[in-house]
């Protein structure tokens, strides 16, 4: 099963909208509540990426009988050091971005925390891809 | 009335003032509800009692079941076990003495107000969630419509929910208590609960997470209202009645059932109160996806107003509950002047109440699942995405099911067809795949035999 969504750039009145729907078919494809957990927080963690820092991007995610892989793909000015970007509490977010409550600098260790495969790849001035991977049962 | 694998629903609706007008179906918050020959039918699997249904019907045709009221003269300890919004209902020149008077004359010999056991259960609430940070947030089990909605729809949640049994059945165990250590014989008193709502019944006659109910039968508000009424206008307005011999509820507990009513008593620095049950659904989605932090303790109503607004409630909802703060203001009244609560009646028995409140974890019995087996559902989730291109996506409900998404997942599911679909019928006509006959018959068979026999076709 593959599904679309697309991720507008500044939008956070609809930040969560991937991970909802996603919530939604899992739990119609009867996986563990726990697991259903761990994907809704990771997903809406790059969904919030891609809205606070990227000019917009896309969220595919594919699922099949035993894992679920999502893909967060933005445009954007992209990560220069991704190992510093993992770190807790590490944040390039704008003040304004701050002001809203997001930005903490917890999102792609947050990430990092919910999923079993996590990788993510930048390119300065261009854009960064999130790829994650849950496994089921 | 047991419904699907022996959840025991209160619901139910009376074939001969059923219309089919599908009002129920359009509002039901977990899509329980079909039309089929004319009728509506509720899906026991998918009802939550939560009683929308009952108060949206223009024909009154939802029924909630409830024991005859002669029962009670059955039992020579017969309790009335009346909630603080039953007062509620009536007009300011009737007072709570007079109604309590009334409940003795039509036979009830004891009369206990569920709330009393409100600060027991409150205290209760207090340690579990002391020794339960991980849980957090805390949802209370005080709205059995709400712990039924959490288990079809937010089975991820099923852990919060506090396992305690609602101040209703710690206050049935105390008047069991109270009676039977004054020697009268378990067989003697009949406990009979007065209940605001369906779901409360439902939570009787088949409890969430625990064996049994101890109580004896269940009358509706409504029902008992007119009963007492009527007994007080009989009685006229000379009647001479006995003033009220026990003291009354402090204002914590009069006011316990009302939205806030618990979470102004919790020990929880962040929580939050929520009443309606379209409001606790878009809560509960963005509690279940993480976006809320922070929050310690939940209370959750299902109706609006909480219990005043409950779907036996025959007073406006806002009439009701404010009469009840206006008795909350005199209990504070009372308190100031060093009047003891009734409730503290029961403080000597407090630790075994406390003992007696607790019940196994919830469990989830989610409806949303397709297929247990995972290959499967993910199929029938495919099929269900290209079916759906089929139709119109306007949700009109002239399929028998309340929207376009529904009707396939009932067809996907073998529990409808997209047959039903009158723009899918539209097209296999065109496409001669269905006769303009067969499209009435199917009509017929989702409206009703009568639907469609207006003047001019009476004509031709």
């Amino acid at each position: 099963m593959h599904l679309e969504y697309t991720v507008v750039e500044g939008d956070f009145v609809n930040a969560g909208t991937a991970s909802s729907s996603v919530k939604k078919t899992l739990k119609q494809l009867n996986v563990q509540p726990a697991v259903i957990k761990r994907v809704v927080v990771a997903l809406y963690e790059a969904e919030v990426n891609a809205i606070a820092h990227a000019y917009g991007g896309k969220v595919l995610v594919d699922i099949d009988s035993d894992k679920i892989k999502m893909t967060v793909a933005d445009k954007g000015p992209g990560i220069p050091d991704i190992a510093l970007a993992m770190q807790e509490g590490y944040s390039t977010a704008r003040p304004e971005v701050r002001d809203m409550g997001f930005g903490a600098g917890m999102g792609l260790p947050n990430m990092q925390k919910n999923v079993d495969k996590l990788n993510v790849t930048s390119e300065v001035g261009v854009g960064t891809t999130v790829e994650m991977e849950v496994a089921f049962g | 009335m047991e419904n699907g694998q022996g959840f025991f629903h209160s619901l139910y609706v009376d074939g001969d003032r059923c219309i089919g007008c599908s009002h129920c179906m359009k509002i039901c918050p977990t899509e329980a509800i079909r039309i089929r020959d004319g009728k509506a039918h509720i899906d026991g699997e998918r009802c939550i009692d939560c009683g929308v249904c009952y108060s949206e019907c223009p024909m009154k045709a939802f029924q909630i079941m409830e024991d005859d009221f002669g029962e009670i003269h059955n039992y020579p300890h017969s309790v009335a076990l009346i909630p603080a919004v039953f007062l509620g209902q009536f007009p300011d020149e009737i007072r709570v003495s007079r109604i309590y008077a009334a409940l003795k004359d039509l036979g009830f010999r004891h009369v206990f107000e569920v709330e009393s056991s409100a600060l027991i259960y409150a205290e209760a609430k207090n340690r579990y969630a002391m020794e339960n940070k991980d849980k957090e947030p805390l949802i209370s089990s005080f709205c059995p419509a709400i712990v039924r909605l959490i288990q079809v729809k937010y089975p991820s949640l099923v852990d919060n929910i506090i396992p305690l049994k609602a101040p209703l059945d710690i206050s049935a165990t105390y008047a069991l208590k109270k009676l039977t250590d004054q020697g009268v014989p378990r067989s003697e008193i009949g406990i009979f609960y007065v209940t605001p709502c369906a779901a409360k019944i439902a939570a009787v006659k088949s409890p969430v997470g625990e064996v049994k109910s101890i109580i004896d039968g269940v009358i509706n508000m409504d029902s008992l209202y007119n009963i007492v009424f009527k007994k007080i206008k009989e009685q006229g307005k000379n009647y001479v009645f006995p003033p009220l011999e026990t003291p009354r509820l402090s204002a914590d507990a009069i006011l316990s059932t009302l939205t806030n009513g618990e979470r102004r008593i919790c020990m929880a620095k962040r929580s939050y109160s929520i009443d309606g049950i379209h409001n606790v659904i878009d809560f509960l989605e963005k509690l279940e996806n993480d976006e809320i932090e922070g929050v310690q303790f939940l209370e959750l109503r299902a109706c609006d107003q909480s219990c005043a607004g409950a779907t036996l409630s025959c007073e406006n909802r806002f009439l009701c509950s404010e009469r009840m703060y206006g008795r909350a203001r005199k209990a504070a009244e009372r308190e100031r002047n060093g009047e003891v609560p009734r409730e503290r009646e029961m403080d000597a028995h407090k630790e075994y109440l406390i003992e007696c409140s607790g019940v196994e974890a919830v469990q989830p019995r989610s409806v949303l699942t397709l297929d247990p087996d995972i290959s499967k559902a993910l199929e029938k989730m495919e099929k269900i995405r290209r079916l759906k291109e089929c139709l119109p996506q306007i949700d009109c409900g002239l399929c028998g099911s309340p929207t376009c998404d529904s009707l396939v997942t009932d067809h996907v599911c073998g529990k409808g067809s997209i047959k039903d679909c009158v723009f899918y019928q539209r097209y296999l006509e065109r496409t001669g795949q269905m006769t303009p006959e067969e499209c009435i018959d199917m009509m017929q068979n989702i409206w009703g035999g009568n639907r469609i026999s207006g003047e001019l076709r009476n004509k031709e």
